[in-house]
């Protein structure tokens, strides 16, 4: 179980956390979800320990503060990019950190099979994919069987068929009783992985919900989700707004709520605005809540439907 | 090792040892040195070196060393004066700095492991590499001279060594604050360079320029000498094969007269107290920075 309570961070003078408290308890898996710089990942360092904050933070009834080594040996952690020493070859990379959990290096085979790396522990870490990078995160993170599992974006990096198959892995994980907190701007990745959704503004807890009232309280049945390079991203909430459309932004660009009906008119809106579009996502949720996402990679010069 | 349960049933092992963290860091960076190329190069370059100056000593002396400190060791010390303490400052400010840079700090402090273990693996793995790399070019120098039959002086080679050794840990010391202080590693690395060059030229230069514009006192002369590390390193090489510090000109005969053979106490304290402050201040300093 994770309890935040009262948590503060201030980087100099930006507020950056104010206040936040919940609880994630055994077993649950929860999102955090907001737009970059609403704190999810500051949130996410101060229970890793890695921030001083203020506040009470306890993992599995161990004080951050007091206990940090007692209470990270709890958590594997999963960063939104792997940033590792190139040169070591898998095998030695994953026996590494086997020691530093103080666990058995025996553990290390059965770790790498369980993400789908089994065979490539003789290579080295800089041949891997993005993919399998992330992969190898989540086999270190899994070393010990540690009972909570905290992920930053995890999938951030990944192309949409490596996003699909690392959230299906976290999914059978989450399954197997392990509890989740990661921090998240994908609709997709949150109603998927997500019993319950925490959003995030400006460090402050907005609002707090079951992952089945997300998607509908976000906006209508229909979620687009367009891609844009961050130049362009006031010009083009002003021009949906002027045609009646709510947008909000999300990390790397903006979600559009639309009526299942009339998902090609905000393509039209920001075609005729003459504003590109780098990729964009259709999230439909079905009545129940559950969803389907389909994810179109067309890099498109000019935002045609 | 004894395990704790948490309540979803899993039965995970209690984080490990700070003596095993420490191990476990020091492992890495000492493979890290091996298999990277400063280690390499540094070696290597310090062996050519130690040859070259080992070959043109002994052949200015006619082949024989000269009585005492011989000609070669005096040599090789000021050789050691140059290239021990840039690769242990670079060695170590680029430690901490450059895992910080590639997020792989912040990584690292997400494992159950303490930030001074993590500090102090890093400074007993990178001090490894630098005692092997010391070992290494010194003994190749003493050994190759040997095996041409000429002069050399065992204990005094074992005397630099074992100082030189000192010497590099003192700096690693220095570079490890640098790095923790230095946000990016090409900022550490040029900084560390910087202390290099302050410390190597001008010191020197500033002592000898304070001695003629101030009229310095010959106490204060010697007490800015032992301010220096690398100056306490000459000292202390040269005190301790010719046990008079005569050579050094009034300084030195202040020290001896004063101290007597208490000198090499002094100057053991000196260099115990460049490993250590610089070294705590680092784990001080790291223990409240944000790895981000």
């Amino acid at each position: 179980m994770i309890r935040i309570e009262g948590l503060c961070k201030s980087f100099g003078r930006a507020v950056a956390i104010e206040d936040v408290s919940f609880t994630v308890p055994t077993g649950d898996a929860v999102a955090l979800w907001g737009i970059n710089g609403a704190g999810k990942s500051t949130v996410i360092r101060c229970v890793l320990g890695l921030f001083r904050f203020r506040g009470q933070i306890e993992v599995g009834g161990c004080d951050v503060r007091r206990q940090g080594k007692r209470a990270r040996q709890l958590i594997g952690y999963v960063p939104q990019e792997l940033g590792f020493y190139d040169d070591l070859r898998v095998g030695e990379a994953i026996r590494f950190f086997a020691r530093l959990k103080g666990v058995s290096s025996s553990e290390v085979d059965d770790v790498l099979d369980r993400v789908s790396l089994g065979g490539q522990a003789a290579k080295r870490v800089r041949e891997l994919s993005g993919g399998m990078k992330q992969r190898l995160a989540l086999a270190i993170a899994l070393i010990g069987n540690p009972p909570i599992l905290v992920l930053d974006e995890v999938t951030a990096s990944l192309d949409a068929c490596g996003r699909e198959e690392f959230v299906a892995l976290l999914g059978q994980l989450s399954e197997g009783g392990r509890t989740l907190l990661f921090a998240s701007h994908r609709v997709d990745e949150v109603t998927t992985l997500a019993k319950r959704v925490i959003t995030l503004d400006r460090g402050k807890i907005a609002h707090e919900c079951l992952a089945s009232e997300f998607v509908p309280q976000l906006g209508l049945g229909t979620l687009l989700h367009f891609h844009l390079s961050p130049q362009v991203c006031d010009a083009a909430m002003t021009a949906l707004r002027a045609s009646g459309f709510a947008p909000r932004p999300n990390g790397v660009g903006l979600l559009v709520p639309v009526p299942s009906e009339q998902k090609a008119a905000p393509f039209r809106v920001l075609a005729d605005a003459r504003i590109s579009i780098d990729d964009f996502e259709v999230i439909a949720t079905s009545v129940s809540g559950s969803k389907t996402a389909t994810q179109h990679t067309a890099r498109e010069r000019e935002s045609t439907p | 090792m004894s395990a704790i349960v948490v309540p979803c049933m899993h039965r995970i092992a209690a984080p490990p040892t700070a003596l095993a963290n420490i191990s476990a860091i020091a492992f890495r960076e000492l493979r890290d040195a091996v298999r990277s190329r400063w280690f390499l190069l540094d070696t290597i370059a310090f062996l050519g070196l130690g040859l070259g100056v080992s070959y043109i000593s002994s052949a200015s002396a006619g082949g024989a060393g000269l009585s005492g400190f011989g000609r070669t060791t005096a040599g090789l010390l000021n050789l050691v004066l140059l290239v021990v303490p840039l690769m242990s400052l670079t060695a170590g400010a680029s430690s901490v700095a450059s895992d910080r840079e590639r997020g792989m700090l912040a990584y690292l402090l997400a494992q159950p492991i303490a930030r001074w273990e993590l500090l102090v693996g890093k400074y007993v793995g990178i001090s490894a590499a630098l005692l092997a790399c010391i070992a290494l070019g010194l003994g190749g120098c003493a050994g190759i001279l040997a095996w041409k039959g000429e002069a050399t002086n065992p204990s005094s080679i074992v005397w630099l060594a074992g100082l030189s050794f000192a010497l590099a840990l003192a700096m690693l010391s220095v570079g490890m604050l640098v790095s923790v202080l230095a946000r990016k590693a090409s900022v550490a690395v040029g900084t560390a360079v910087f202390l290099w060059l302050a410390l190597v030229f001008a010191t020197d230069l500033g002592l000898m320029a304070g001695t003629l514009a101030f009229k310095l006192r010959i106490e204060t002369l010697f007490y800015l000498c032992v301010a220096n590390p690398l100056q306490v390193f000459k000292m202390w090489s040269l005190h301790a094969v010719d046990t008079s510090l005569d050579v050094l000109g009034p300084a030195g005969l202040y020290a001896m007269d004063t101290y007597g053979e208490r000198v090499a106490v002094l100057f053991a304290l000196v260099f115990a107290a460049w490993i250590a402050v610089p070294l705590a201040l680092a784990i001080a300093i790291f223990s409240r920075r944000s790895p981000v």
